[in-house]
């Protein structure tokens, strides 16, 4: 079957899908189509919920259905190849103490790394905000480099703490909340994604670029006071 | 959505608007959601005139118990106590002239894990009524829409494709029971195990409340209102939005069974559904029924 996709999702939704592997061109075609239906959108509009290689268009089903959504979502499809736009850079601090990188042993013993060389590698990617998901400013960051990416856990580790630092394949997220999860724990970040100012409640905008920065246990203390 | 945060608001969105209407408020009046846990609230200055309903809870006012659904008027010094009964996981308390309550993002419901929104209440917390009035107490009729539901219609998919025929037969075939494992983010389900034939190496992508999402260990969990906006795991059928308030009415070691239908038949019955409720949304709001006596 030929991209994008549209796959129904019970009776009020639809996924379209550009791709089934994380890619610039998957995600710019996902911003695009966002785009589109932000500046026209069809009658029973609900929400578009961006991600990675797809994007969940909610509708009402009241007014609409599923193939009346797929005829004007197909219709809206440009050829754009425009670049996205470059995104600001922001710096978020980390801490990789033993206590909170639950996972750096065993990531280190899967990936034939020691720590530090894991450490080394986080430290090196280049970030970028790819979705905000999961849960409230759960911001997805991509760029992960290669030899770190880890498929995620079979099953979830739970009560992880807020301010986590957690990697998965290309992907990687600072959390927000204290919850269970199946990527692998690294470190701890006393940056706040979520600035509690209601005039800009999350740090970060899809398209944003990201570095981490190492810190020290006294310093994340200092910070996180 | 877009930033995270799911919807939120009500798991029984149909209870939670008939006690609204009960009390001519507008749709979406910030009330309370009640667990089993329990409620208990002393009424500080009066008269106040509440609607309960959801599930079959014990409702007293006073130590004078009252029948489950029901307006009711709360005289100062007065306790309203609201706990579990024979049924429901959920009852919703709301008030004449609505809760006042503090806004995020333009909405007051809560999002529990975070604590973001309205907020969840604590012990010893004082309530203000926005704009208090009174209404005719009465009993309220409970429908047979807002009954627990253990025939749960999906539409497969968007991730069937990371099963093999075996798991959906399953999941269609057999009965499934809620686990312990239940709160307002979902209920993990105990029942065959409808394990992924595919590697697990989707990129997170958007979910919807009523997904039934399978973890690679085949257990299914279904997805409820403080649901994660994004996962990884497969999505092997998504519930019909209409029967997710019955749904989340069944408790711990109830049962639930699937049955499949296309998006038209979804569309159909979603449509023919949202007729049932206006029906049942304008008897909640006639007020020409009386309580029993000895109320």
């Amino acid at each position: 079957m030929a991209f994008p996709r549209f796959r129904p999702v019970a009776d009020h939704a639809v996924l379209v899908e550009f791709s089934d592997a994380i890619s610039d061109a998957a995600h710019g075609a996902v911003l695009r189509l966002d785009r589109a239906i932000a500046a026209q959108p069809f009658d029973g509009f609900v929400e578009a919920v961006p991600a990675y290689v797809n994007i969940l268009v909610r509708f009402d089903p009241l007014v609409t259905d599923h193939d009346v959504v797929e005829a004007a979502l197909r219709h809206m499809q440009t050829d754009g190849t425009a670049p996205v736009a470059q995104g600001a850079m922001h710096e978020v601090l980390v801490c990789y103490d033993a206590d909170f990188a639950q996972d750096l042993a065993e990531v280190a013993r899967l990936t034939d790394m020691t720590p530090e060389a894991v450490i080394a590698a986080h430290l090196a990617g280049e970030y970028r905000v790819y979705l905000y998901g999961f849960a409230p400013g759960y911001a997805y960051l991509a760029g992960v480099p290669e030899p770190l990416r880890l498929p995620r856990k079979p099953v979830a580790r739970r009560g992880v703490a807020a301010g986590s630092v957690i990697v998965a394949g290309p992907q990687c997220i600072v959390t927000t909340l204290t919850m269970p999860t199946g990527w692998w724990v690294l470190g701890r970040s006393p940056t706040r994604i979520l600035t509690g100012e209601s005039a800009r409640p999350f740090l970060f905008d899809v398209g944003d670029r990201v570095r981490f920065r190492r810190i020290s246990r006294e310093e994340f203390g200092h910070a996180d006071g | 959505m877009r930033f995270g945060v799911p919807g939120s608001g009500p798991m029984d969105r149909l209870s939670f608007a008939i006690a609204n209407a009960a009390l001519g408020n507008p749709d979406g009046a910030p009330g309370i959601e009640v667990s089993v846990g329990g409620l208990e609230l002393e009424c500080l200055a009066g008269p106040v005139t509440v609607a309960v309903a959801g599930g079959g809870f014990i409702v007293t006012l006073d130590g004078v118990r009252s029948v489950s659904w029901v307006v009711l008027t709360v005289q100062q010094g007065q306790r309203l106590r609201i706990g579990p009964g024979h049924w429901g996981s959920w009852t919703y308390l709301c008030f004449a002239g609505g809760l006042q309550a503090r806004e995020w993002l333009g909405s007051v419901a809560t999002h529990a894990l975070s604590g973001s929104g309205g907020g969840m209440l604590l012990p010893g917390q004082v309530l203000s009524v926005a704009e208090p009035h009174e209404v005719p107490e009465r009993p309220i009729a409970c429908p047979a829409i807002a009954r627990p539901r253990a025939l749960l219609h999906v539409v497969p998919g968007p991730q069937d494709r990371f099963f093999d025929g075996v798991a959906m037969a399953a999941l269609l075939a057999e009965p499934f029971a809620l686990s312990d494992a239940y709160d307002r983010m979902g209920v993990r389900l105990r029942g065959p195990l409808l394990t992924p034939v595919a590697r697990l190496d989707m990129p997170s992508e958007p979910v919807a409340r009523g997904s039934v999402q399978v973890a690679g260990d085949g257990v299914a969990t279904v997805l409820l209102a403080d649901h994660q906006t994004t996962g990884g795991y497969p999505k092997i059928a998504t519930v019909l939005a209409d029967d997710l308030d019955g749904f989340a009415q069944l408790r711990p070691r109830e049962i639930v069974r699937f049955v499949a239908v296309t998006p038209v038949q979804a569309v159909a019955l979603a449509r023919q559904r949202a007729g049932a409720r206006a029906q049942v949304l304008a008897g909640a709001r006639r007020t020409d029924r009386a309580l029993p006596p000895g109320m």
